[in-house]
Parts: structure tokens; sequence; C-alpha cells
């Protein structure tokens, strides 16, 4: 039912572009309008979320160890899963931002029929880590390809990364290698979401909805590179002055350009308020981020209200002459 | 805010990113790549209609490629049963490039390595074809 809703707002997303163009001709407002918009939306959306998590405090040092704590000097410590360094930090952010370490030791636990009645088992489980790998690279590497629209004269380092993508030169225009793997990639996050009883029964529409709109972007994409093509340099033109604040429509784009475009624009406008935004908030993960100096050094609260006290010399200080009159013993004369 | 220095430099470091096509851009005039004048041709039309040439060439291509090389058949008749001589000297015969006539722009081809007519469309869209890894180019094919 959740993905159902999610997939039936895709293809209202579709529908409002392919008419708002074809019919309505609108195409002032889904290729200049809205794609700002989304923009502006997403970059200050994204920024006030992150400064947002910014300011609330961290009372807590609660790092995740995963190896041995600095100990004795001859018991040898685990610097990347235990550190105590800045750069042990970064590397381990680096090992999770880039190779998804936690993800890599995701674990399953399944109830098997052993030869005296069920039997709890333990294991690795390294598919979601692989798809979900091969997901965010292949997205990557989509985005800096898409910079050969968006930079002109093309960057060197674009080209190349366009010519490593397709050099398998299977058709042409040459097959993507990320194209397919992304699609691969997305089509197996979905089902998994569908075919796991536990993970579908935690599984929301804001789970599904990403997926649905990456997955129709993916789509319109492949099918205006090797299906029904668009023109490319009128694609440039437009992408172009948009960069440049002069934002023109050239004639003769297909209608498909549109529908990927304002697809692209509802994820970015939509994204600081989601699940993607994990994007920024890993590097603000506390159990990651944080070095494990938990006895090494000492943590205040940085929550902690200065305390007004006033203490048993001060009130002696204030009182000293009247006690003395009152024959009350006094500790400093 | 908690480690606020570290968390603005990174946002900063990360909104120039994202705009960062807007200042690399930033002063160039978006003129589009300038398409060769080509040498004069009685017939206006190209191997088959200009919107089905802009869209498929590449895949023309590739097929006079195999019917040529692979099936030994040099003709190729077109949607309008006009035939002609499945060769690049075919498309060289108009797609010269004039380079000197051209106005200098963004993307002018006398401007760029090659002076094949393809380039300033290949290379605004960043898209490299293969042809002249074999093919000596239209020079060598007019002698």
């Amino acid at each position: 039912m959740k993905a159902l809703l999610s997939f039936l707002a895709v293809i209202v997303l579709i529908l409002i572009a392919t008419l708002g163009v074809d019919v309505a001709n609108l195409h002032f407002l889904f290729g200049i309008i809205i794609p700002y918009l989304a923009f502006v939306l997403f970059v200050g959306g994204f920024v006030y979320r992150v400064i947002k998590w910014g300011r609330s405090p961290v009372p807590y040092r609660i790092p995740t160890t995963c190896g041995q704590q600095k100990s004795l000097p001859w018991i040898k410590q685990a610097k990347i899963e235990n550190p105590t360094t800045v750069l042990g930090v970064i590397v381990r952010m680096a090992l999770e931002i880039f190779f998804f370490r936690s993800l890599f030791r995701n674990t399953k636990t399944e109830l098997r029929v052993g030869e005296d009645g069920p039997k709890l088992v333990h294991g690795s489980a390294k598919w979601l880590w692989f798809g979900s790998l091969v997901f965010h690279w292949s997205f990557l590497i989509i985005i800096v390809r898409h910079l050969r629209f968006f930079l002109e004269p093309v960057p060197y380092f674009v080209q190349l990364i366009d010519s490593i993508d397709g050099m398998l030169q299977i058709g042409l225009p040459p097959i993507y290698l990320t194209d397919a793997f992304f699609l691969c990639a997305v089509i197996y996050l979905f089902l998994r979401r569908l075919a796991l009883p536990q993970v579908r029964y935690i599984s929301l529409a804001a789970d599904y909805f990403p997926l649905f709109i990456i997955m129709g972007i993916a789509i319109s994409g492949i099918l205006m590179r090797y299906f029904f093509r668009v023109d490319i340099v009128a694609v440039k033109e437009l992408a172009l002055g948009l960069v440049q604040l002069h934002p023109a429509i050239p004639e003769g784009i297909g209608v498909l350009f549109y529908i990927h475009l304002f697809l692209i624009s509802t994820l970015f406008a939509y994204f600081p308020t989601s699940k993607l935004m994990h994007m920024g908030g890993i590097f603000l993960s506390p159990t990651r981020n944080m070095m494990s100096n938990n006895r090494m050094v000492r943590h205040i609260n940085p929550w902690n209200h200065a305390v007004e006290v006033h203490s048993y010399a001060e009130y002696e200080d204030e009182f000293r002459d009247k006690m003395k009159k009152a024959g009350i013993p006094v500790e400093k004369e | 805010m908690y480690k606020g220095g570290r968390i603005i430099a990174s946002l900063i470091i990360f909104v120039a990113f994202l705009t960062l096509p807007f200042f690399f851009n930033l002063g160039k005039a978006n003129a589009g790549p300038d398409l060769p004048t080509y040498a004069s041709s009685s017939d206006s039309q190209c191997v088959e209609p200009a919107a089905y040439m802009k869209a498929n060439h590449m895949q023309l291509l590739l097929k006079w490629r195999d019917s040529d090389v692979r099936d030994g058949n040099s003709v190729y008749i077109n949607s309008q049963g006009k035939s002609f001589d499945i060769s690049l000297e075919t498309c060289v015969q108009c797609h010269t490039t004039q380079a000197t006539k051209n106005t200098v722009g963004v993307n002018n081809p006398a401007l760029n390595t090659s002076d094949q007519f393809c380039v300033s469309c290949h290379n605004y869209a960043s898209v490299k074809p293969t042809c002249w890894n074999c093919h000596s180019g239209p020079e060598g094919a007019t002698k």
C-alpha cells in the first residue's frame, strides 16, 4: 500500500510534467522556474538542517568501539576501530563514507530447523552493503558525468570519467556501465524492501518514494540517451543558460527531458526534508566522529549551567559581625 | 553551536562545490556550438531528413559500417528511395569545414585541435566519436 502510494505519486509527477509541457506549454515554468526553485530549496534546506543539527548539544561521549581500546602499552590498540587521535577518526569516517564500513558488519539472524527443534543462527549479510555501494558510487559517477552539460569547455576529468564509463563501447551511443549498475541496484534495493517481511514491515512511504523517484529519473535518462533522443545541444544550451543566470528555453527539446528535469527538481526540493539528508548527517554521527578518549580526557556536559553557589566561607564573610555579636563561633576571625 | 567552526567550514565547501558551475561559466557567452558552414551543395537534404540525422546519425554510420565492411553492400537506399554510396566521402562532399569562414566564438572549429566538421557539436556535448581512430579524415578522403 505504502509502496503503491509512492509509485502513484511518482506517476502523478510524470503526468504533471507531461501535461505541463506538452499540453499547457509551460516550458518556462518547468525548464527554468522549477529548477531554480528546487536548487534554492535544496541548498537552503540542506544548510538549515545541518546548522540545526549542529546547534544541538552532544552531552555524552558515545563513540561505538569495535576494537581494543587504548590501554597499557603492551596491549595493541585498534587505532581505527577505537580511535584516540584525530587521524584515526578521519580514517574511520572516510571508511564509513566511502565504503560503508558499518553496513559491511551487517548480520542476519534466522531461526533454522535443527535436529532438536528450531535453532537460532547468526550470519553475515553482505548484499545490502554491496547493493548500497554500487548504488551510491554509480549515482556519484552519474552526477559527475552530468557536469558535461553544465561546464563549457568540458573539463578533462569529466571526459575521462565519461570515457571510462562507456569503455565497453557497446552500441551507439555507448552504453554507460553506471547506467546498468545503477538501475540494477535501485531495483534490488526496492525488491529487498518488498521481499523481506521484517524490512517490509518497517518500510514507510518515505522509504519507497525516493526509490521510485530515483528509478524514474534513471529510466527517463536512459530512455533519452538510447531510445527517444532529445536534442542534446539544445539541452546543454538550456543547462548553461541556467548556470549563467541568463536562462532561455531553446526550441525543440523533447518532453522526456522535461519529465527528467521535473523529477530531479522534485527530488532536490524534497531532499532536505527527507531521509536522504543522511548525506549530510553521516558527517555528524556522534558514534563515529568522536575520539574514544572517554577516560583519558575530562568531558564536560556542554549544557551544564553555571550554578550559583554560596559557600560557607562566603556566608561567614557576609554575616561575620552578626555572628560574633550573637556569640556564634566563626572559623576566621 | 557545538563544533560550529568545522560545521560552517564544511557547509561552505559543500555550497562551493554545488555552485561551481555558476562560477565556472561566469562571464562566458552561451553561444552554443559554432555550426560549420558547409560547402555549398545543390541538394539541400542529407542522406536522410535533418531531424533523423540529428538523432540517429551514429546509428546510421554503424549500419553503414556493417553493411559495407561485413556484408559487402556499398549502396545505401534511403527512406525516399534515393541511393547513396556507402563511404565517408559521401558525407564529406558536403560536410567539410571551412574553418576560416567561421567567426570566433565559444566553440569555433578553427580553435579546436581537429577541424573535422563533427567537432564543434561533439566537443560541445563532450561526445567522442571513434571514427578518426581508423579513418584518415576528410582531407585524406577527398584527395
